[in-house]
């Protein structure tokens, strides 16, 4: 008995003394590492990203918790809705960072919100993540030391779609863009993606106001140019509108292909996968790419109650990414955790081969080129990509020597 | 751009001015008659759309069906919120309406959005047109879908028999004497609070109506007649507040120009409207078919 107590007695004090000093090695300002998911909560690309994004944050948090027990209710989300809107997103940053001493921001959909944000934060020496933004200025001219991004960008989408379609006998595009800093900025991309696969763009292409809900007239333009590829750079509830009419009008029938920018599986879901069946598209990731990421989208899917888009899974995989450099940097300071990213190699369920250039900070990881499966080969929900290439990292991003960054 | 493709965007403008006809008509028809400014208006076009899809999935009821069922559930609706909150408010400013019918939107919006998530796991749905109409038909100088010729047709049809009944008929009479002078009509015996009841659930039900035409055209989504309504009431400005007239002329003349302008440069398509208005309201400040305030 009393052995046994001693025992007790002793080996408390010995993990008492350890997890002491791991809390002593651990330099966090006001205890906590306080994760701000920046995003679209009541919006178009709510579905996307918003609440999923949130929990799939949570769960990062959860799971980093877990297997780092000298940061046990140390790390705390918080999701902040920023409408889509630059002034708003800015303002929030700054009120996240100042008021709710926020440690990092992540996710951003929208990119002229992320630019926004990712001024301020930078300002403030707080780490970004954008993971759902997609303008490549994040990592050329608009690029900053605390600036990170993380999952995709439209250099990435133009590389892979773009090329693709091309290749395969798509080589005259007419192409809409939303017009606001992502629309502009893929439009660009892509029709330097279509040139350089000796493919022409038919006309210039057409900026449409953003939101917008009817896309007839531009429809009506393609049926009378005849291009092969009708290209939308549309994304979310707008692309849903552009691919509805898109059939609408018939232009599949009259011999014009659909040529995706940005696609997202809420969008795919939202229309039925018939209506965008053989539509081309480039992702990051996908629920069912193999069976880790299986795992953990099954583990998404029963806490929150839907499938992960590749967004939701990359907010998880950039916040675990974060935190992890905080461990390794064993602070939470920005410069500290900045140091402690650049360079980073790793591998997760998401980001494969994946590697954080020190140069411009762009993550860089392995990319798919898929194809939309019609509903009849799906063989369950959810099953809607077929992999048609895998984009190496290396190769996928925009090459170091194109870039214009410079911090 | 060329003359052909110049005629098939005016052609085109007409679809989305149908809508806008629709959605002013009824404007039109509950500011004229009981002087209420319903901000609600965008929400129960939505309301349409989306009793349209739900009637689909609970009962499997088809497009026909629903064209005639859904604004019937909108007027009932939209009778039930005069009767309850509304009728409290006349005689006061017509700026109590306007935040009531407003909050009401709000309301309305993140009800939809909620039920949409938790019955159907979707936020913004697909409504297919009916089989008979699917498809496009080559007209000659465009291949059109023959749903929105259907829509253009349908549109006109209805205003032209609300022109007619509010115009023409005894019907129209007695509502319109209602409106101009309640106390005598009264003394004729006529119970003018339920008219008052029946006009405003005919204005909210054509915007029902032009909810579930819009289904198959949009994505059936909460917010779905935010923009929009902000595009009739200048159309409803434009044509002269009350006008019914005005408001159907307008609407499908807005609809052209948008469409127009967002062929030749499409970023001011959604700025044209307000260029209109501003230039009618600098030389008619009663709008187009209105007529001056101490003219009524």
């Amino acid at each position: 008995m009393q052995k046994k107590l001693l025992t007790a007695l002793v080996s408390t004090a010995a993990l008492a003394s350890l997890t002491g000093a791991l809390a002593q090695s651990v330099r966090l300002t006001d205890n906590v590492v306080r994760v701000g998911v920046l995003t679209d909560l009541s919006g178009v690309y709510s579905e996307l990203s918003g609440q999923g994004s949130v929990r799939a944050a949570q769960l990062a948090a959860q799971d980093f918790m877990a297997a780092n027990p000298s940061f046990r209710n140390k790390v705390q989300v918080v999701g902040v809705d920023h409408q889509n809107k630059a002034d708003v997103a800015s303002n929030k940053a700054a009120e996240m960072i100042d008021r709710q001493n926020v440690d990092m921001l992540v996710d951003l959909p929208t990119s002229s919100a992320a630019l926004a944000a990712s001024e301020v934060a930078s300002k403030k020496k707080i780490p970004v993540m954008v993971v759902t933004g997609g303008t490549t200025a994040l990592t050329n001219e608009k690029c900053n030391k605390y600036t990170f991004h993380y999952a995709y960008d439209n250099y990435m989408l133009a590389n892979g779609t773009g090329a693709a379609v091309t290749k395969r006998g798509g080589n005259s595009w007419y192409i809409i863009y939303p017009n606001y800093a992502f629309g502009q900025d893929l439009n660009r991309q892509m029709t330097a993606a279509i040139r350089d696969n000796k493919g022409r763009v038919v006309t210039n292409s057409d900026a449409t106001p953003f939101p917008n809900t009817d896309f007839s007239s531009y429809l009506l333009k393609a049926q009378s140019l005849k291009p092969k590829v009708f290209g939308t750079m549309q994304a979310g509830a707008d692309l849903v509108n552009v691919v509805k009419q898109y059939n609408e009008f018939g232009l599949r029938q009259q011999g014009i292909g659909l040529g995706i920018g940005l696609l997202f599986e809420t969008d795919v879901a939202a229309l039925g996968q018939d209506a965008f069946a053989g539509a081309l598209a480039t992702v990051p990731w996908y629920w069912n790419l193999d069976q880790r990421a299986r795992t953990w989208a099954a583990k998404f899917e029963k806490s929150f109650g839907k499938k992960p888009t590749w967004a939701q899974a990359g907010v998880y995989s950039a916040t675990m990414t974060y935190l992890n450099a905080v461990a390794r940097a064993k602070s939470d300071g920005g410069d500290a955790v900045v140091k402690a990213l650049e360079g980073h190699r790793f591998s997760d369920f998401f980001a494969r081969s994946a590697y954080i250039r020190p140069q411009d900070h762009r993550v860089i990881l392995d990319v798919y080129t898929v194809q939309v499966k019609p509903r009849s080969q799906a063989k369950e929900t959810g099953d809607i990509f077929t992999k048609v290439a895998t984009i190496p990292a290396a190769r996928a991003f925009q090459p170091l020597a194109e870039s214009k960054c410079k911090f | 751009m060329n003359t052909q493709l110049l005629l098939i965007q005016v052609f085109n403008g007409l679809v989305n001015g149908a809508f806008y006809a629709l959605l002013s008509l009824g404007l039109a028809v509950i500011f004229g008659m009981l002087r209420i400014v319903n901000f609600m208006h965008g929400a129960l076009y939505m309301l349409g759309a989306f009793t349209a899809f739900a009637l689909g999935q609970a009962f499997g009821l088809g497009f026909w069906p629903s064209l005639i069922l859904a604004p019937l559930i909108v007027a009932g609706i939209g009778m039930v919120l005069e009767r309850g909150l509304l009728s409290r408010l006349y005689g006061l400013e017509p700026s109590y309406n306007l935040l009531l019918t407003f909050g009401l939107t709000l309301l309305t919006q993140d009800l939809v959005k909620q039920v949409m998530l938790s019955q159907y796991a979707v936020s913004s749905a697909p409504y297919t047109p009916p089989p008979v109409l699917s498809g496009v038909v080559n007209l000659g100088f465009v291949v059109f879908p023959k749903y929105r010729l259907f829509v253009i047709g349908l549109s006109l049809l209805i205003c032209l028999i609300t022109w007619f009944v509010i115009e023409k008929t005894r019907v129209g009479a007695i509502i319109r004497a209602s409106t101009e002078n309640p106390g005598v009509t009264r003394a004729f015996g006529i119970d003018v609070s339920k008219w008052v009841t029946g006009v405003f659930g005919v204005g909210v039900g054509l915007a029902g109506l032009a909810g579930v035409l819009a289904a198959p055209i949009y994505s059936v989504e909460p917010y779905m007649g935010a923009e929009l309504i902000i595009t009739t009431f200048a159309v409803v400005v434009i044509g002269g507040m009350g006008s019914i007239l005005g408001s159907v002329i307008t609407g499908f003349a807005v609809g052209v120009l948008a469409a127009v302008g967002a062929a030749i440069y499409p970023p001011i398509a959604n700025t044209l409207v307000f260029i209109l208005m501003a230039l009618v309201l600098l030389v008619r400040p009663s709008g187009l078919f209105g007529l001056p305030e101490g003219a009524r």
